[in-house]
């Protein structure tokens, strides 16, 4: 049997996945974000503007993807097969809707008489990769069933009255998120223009996940009773600094500080990450596989160990490098 | 045959990856194509190598690009559809790809963004290396990709635990024989589909009376690389087919079309094998021929399906025709290339207007090569998914129903069919237009690059350092 606690080296990539996954949330939460409020707008201007602020940091944002899949596959392999297995057709939904992001952007300056499929495209594309990102985490929370070492569901365990409301409010996560991100880099009646939505985002996110909460203590039970917050009451302490921060996103949109809504989504994100880990720890695959008993074999973990100590730094170094280099305000449009 | 979740998984792992297939192979010669003009400029100071070099740039993008993007939903591929697969061997296979993601983005991040945007910001010697990192980073990409799947055809340096494979003897893995035969084999067929494509437009141009000086160059680097490049390949084929006799008989047999055992053995060269019957229709074989490629005589012993449990058998007809038409391919690169160079020795070769035909219809014999031998190798392979270890109807995840590759299988084909339509069409423009009359900055040059982080010059102006223009 697999050991009961994990290996330093299964720490290391534990926690190497952990920081990625929530890197990525908050990186390309906002491009995705931005993509999502893309399509609540008809203004040409607004939206040259808007692809503007993200255009030279989406792709880089989608890496972290990529880093978060091969590091798993590589180290856990169990959880890559369950996680992967259990959501099928989200996974599908996820790299269609990433491939028409990626092909709309380069596309919509090339046509005219197709621009609105690939207006539509970046929107719709960008909306449900939010959608199913949140689905599969409210699905998780629900627990998947899991059987040697393979996902023993079926196809659409994951679209539950619960998931359904986590999947809405992470759409509406990250449009607040890109929201944010909108006031941080714009100037002018775009800004103005995000400004005015960040108090309805916040609400709505509020609602949707008070809701998801109600829906767990009653029509769909379980999701937060088998947690082990019930072993943990202090987890609640990040339940409450997400709580203060949307409070804190509202107060700092009405006084316009351009850099507070961006910066306490941010928290809001991360207190709600943390408080995930404190309902599932120490389980990958909540309630089945844990991060000891998914670790792929010393001699797997070390091997790409020496990879990662080049290349995760590189990665990071770049990403610095890339949001220093076009820090500031966008003026003017894309092109 | 019925529809079931492997079968449909596998038409879809097929699917993606042909389509995957075509543009790393295209980009990975590319690269080592830019690098070298680029050298060349570097080194004479021609500003034809500079026209060259500025056309095939954006075409490198874009392919690159689409082979990014048609990547990522490979690497997902292992987890939705081969969830046994990614169980049992994802302590080897899961690294190997690993490494292939990390030399991947290594690259990506850095020296292809110098490569694309850098011209004016760097200096030449320091654009010269970016244009070599990615060729070498190209390369070494196809290498991970390759020691995975040679130790998916002959695996080694590997034990089983509790039903795992897991990873005793990371040299033997990653720098086994059969890699070491297997990796020479994709990249000389990478670099010869590139230079029958360059080779191929330069003889557009001259067909079409454009753009002479490029043309030419292109032809006469095209052809001469190839000409030198497909004998050694057709060595580096020969240890390859070696490694499968020893290895896989199995497959090796079917390649074939050997049904019983033979001293000597014949070679069938063509024919229609009748796997229902174990026989072959319409057959032209030579007597003995099968023996002296097998074992380098005339008399001796080769064994046929007949040697093998029938549920070890791979599939016959397509291994079969397959292999024909690599092989068949291989061939037309040698004749074209080899006459070409004859007729530039003779000083005709630009004049020739039936050869210049022959080289722009033999464009496409290098992604043919590599699709048809990549068929050989992987359904030869079966019905194992690793060979000997671990069989392709026992790897699919076992949660899977047929409704669901159903839905995946029609997605992809509607999704690819689209998006590699556009991105072929703009290649398409861009190689009908030919290199610009002068050389200019090459901005704009996007394509799809959902990783292709960095700055560009169509980004907007940002900050108060007055954009990147």
């Amino acid at each position: 049997m697999s050991p009961a606690v994990p290996s330093d080296m299964a720490l290391f990539w534990a926690a190497v996945i952990a920081i990625s996954i929530l890197v990525y949330v908050i990186l390309d939460g906002f491009d995705l974000g931005v993509g999502i409020l893309y399509g609540t707008t008809r203004e040409e201007n607004h939206r040259l503007n808007m692809m503007g602020t993200i255009a030279p940091f989406w792709d880089g944002n989608e890496t972290w993807l990529v880093i978060i899949g091969a590091s798993l596959f590589a180290t856990f392999p169990v959880v890559y097969a369950v996680f992967l297995g259990a959501f099928y057709l989200p996974v599908l939904l996820l790299l269609v809707g990433l491939i028409f992001r990626g092909v709309a952007f380069e596309f919509r300056y090339r046509s005219v008489k197709t621009r609105w499929l690939w207006d539509a495209g970046f929107f719709l594309g960008s909306t449900v990769v939010a959608f199913v990102q949140g689905a599969a985490v409210g699905a998780l929370m629900r627990g998947l069933p899991v059987a040697n070492d393979q996902y023993a569901g079926t196809s659409f365990e994951w679209l539950h009255p619960f998931s359904v409301l986590t999947g809405i409010g992470l759409v509406f996560g990250y449009a607040l998120l890109g929201a944010g991100w909108i006031v941080l880099k714009s100037e002018g009646d775009l800004r103005d223009w995000a400004y005015r939505r960040i108090p309805w985002l916040a609400a709505a996110v509020f609602l949707v996940l008070g809701l998801a909460f109600a829906v767990s203590l009653t029509v769909d039970t379980g999701a937060i009773a088998q947690s082990h917050f019930k072993d943990r009451p202090w987890g609640w302490a990040f339940v409450a600094v997400a709580t203060a921060s949307l409070v804190g996103v509202v107060a700092g949109a009405r006084a316009r500080r351009d850099g507070v809504a961006y910066a306490l989504t941010v928290v809001f994100i991360a207190a709600a990450y943390l408080a995930l880990g404190v309902m599932f720890w120490p389980y990958m695959v909540p309630y089945a596989v844990t991060v000891a008993s998914a670790a792929a074999p010393e001699a797997s973990l070390r091997f790409l160990f020496y990879g990662g100590v080049v290349v995760l730094p590189v990665i990071a170094i770049y990403t610095f490098g890339v949001y220093w280099v076009f820090r500031g305000k966008v003026r003017g449009g894309y092109r | 045959m019925d529809l079931d979740p492997v079968i449909l998984s596998r038409i879809q792992f097929g699917f993606v990856i042909s389509f995957h297939i075509i543009f790393p192979a295209f980009t990975i010669g590319l690269a080592a194509w830019l690098a070298t003009i680029e050298g060349a400029r570097l080194a004479t100071g021609n500003l034809l190598y500079r026209r060259v070099f500025d056309f095939w740039l954006p075409i490198f993008a874009v392919s690159f690009g689409m082979g990014v993007v048609t990547g990522i939903v490979m690497a997902f591929q292992f987890g939705t559809n081969w969830g046994v697969l990614a169980v049992k061997t994802g302590a080897i296979q899961g690294p190997l790809l690993g490494y292939e993601g990390f030399t991947a983005f290594m690259l990506e991040a850095t020296f292809f963004g110098v490569m694309l945007l850098g011209r004016d910001r760097v200096s030449p010697r320091f654009y010269f290396f970016s244009c070599c990192m990615v060729s070498l980073g190209t390369m070494f990409s196809s290498f991970w990709i390759l020691a995975n799947n040679s130790w998916m055809q002959v695996p080694l340096g590997h034990a089983v635990v509790d039903g795992k494979i897991i990873p005793v003897d990371w040299m033997q893995i990653v720098l086994g024989p059969i890699q070491m035969v297997r990796w020479p084999h994709m990249l000389l067929a990478a670099l010869l589909t590139t230079a029958m494509c360059v080779s191929a437009t330069g003889a557009w141009y001259l067909l079409r009376r454009v753009h002479f000086d490029e043309g030419r160059m292109m032809l006469h680097w095209g052809l001469g690389l190839a000409a030198v490049l497909i004998p050694v390949q057709l060595f580096f084929g020969h240890l390859t087919g070696l490694y499968v006799l020893e290895h896989q008989p199995a497959k090796f047999a079917a390649i074939e079309a050997r049904w019983k055992n033979e001293q000597p053995a014949s070679e069938v060269l063509v024919a229609i094998p009748d796997e229902a019957n174990q026989r072959n229709l319409y057959a032209i074989t030579v007597p003995k021929l099968g023996s002296l490629i097998a074992s380098g005589n005339l008399t001796a012993p080769e064994r046929g399906l007949e040697s093998f449990p029938r549920e070890d058998w791979p599939p016959v007809l397509i291994p079969f025709w397959t292999f024909r038409l690599m092989v068949g391919m291989g061939l037309i690169m040698l004749a074209v290339s080899w006459l070409g160079n004859f007729l530039r020795w003779r000083s005709k070769l630009e004049s020739s207007r039936w050869f210049l035909w022959c080289t722009l219809a033999a464009f496409p014999t290098g992604f043919v090569a590599i699709l048809t031998g990549w068929y050989t190798a992987e359904i030869g392979r079966q019905p194992w998914v690793v060979y000997g270890l671990l069989r392709t109807k026992d790897a699919v995840t076992p949660s899977l129903t047929t409704g669901d590759v159903l839905t995946s299988l029609i997605i992809y084909v509607a999704v690819y069919w689209l998006f590699i339509s556009f991105g072929i069409y703009y290649i398409y423009k861009l190689l009908r237009q030919g290199p610009r009359a002068k050389t200019q900055a090459t901005a704009n040059i996007t394509g799809s690059r959902p990783l292709a982080v960095g700055a560009r010059t169509d980004a907007p102006p940002v900050g108060g350092s007055g954009g990147t223009q």
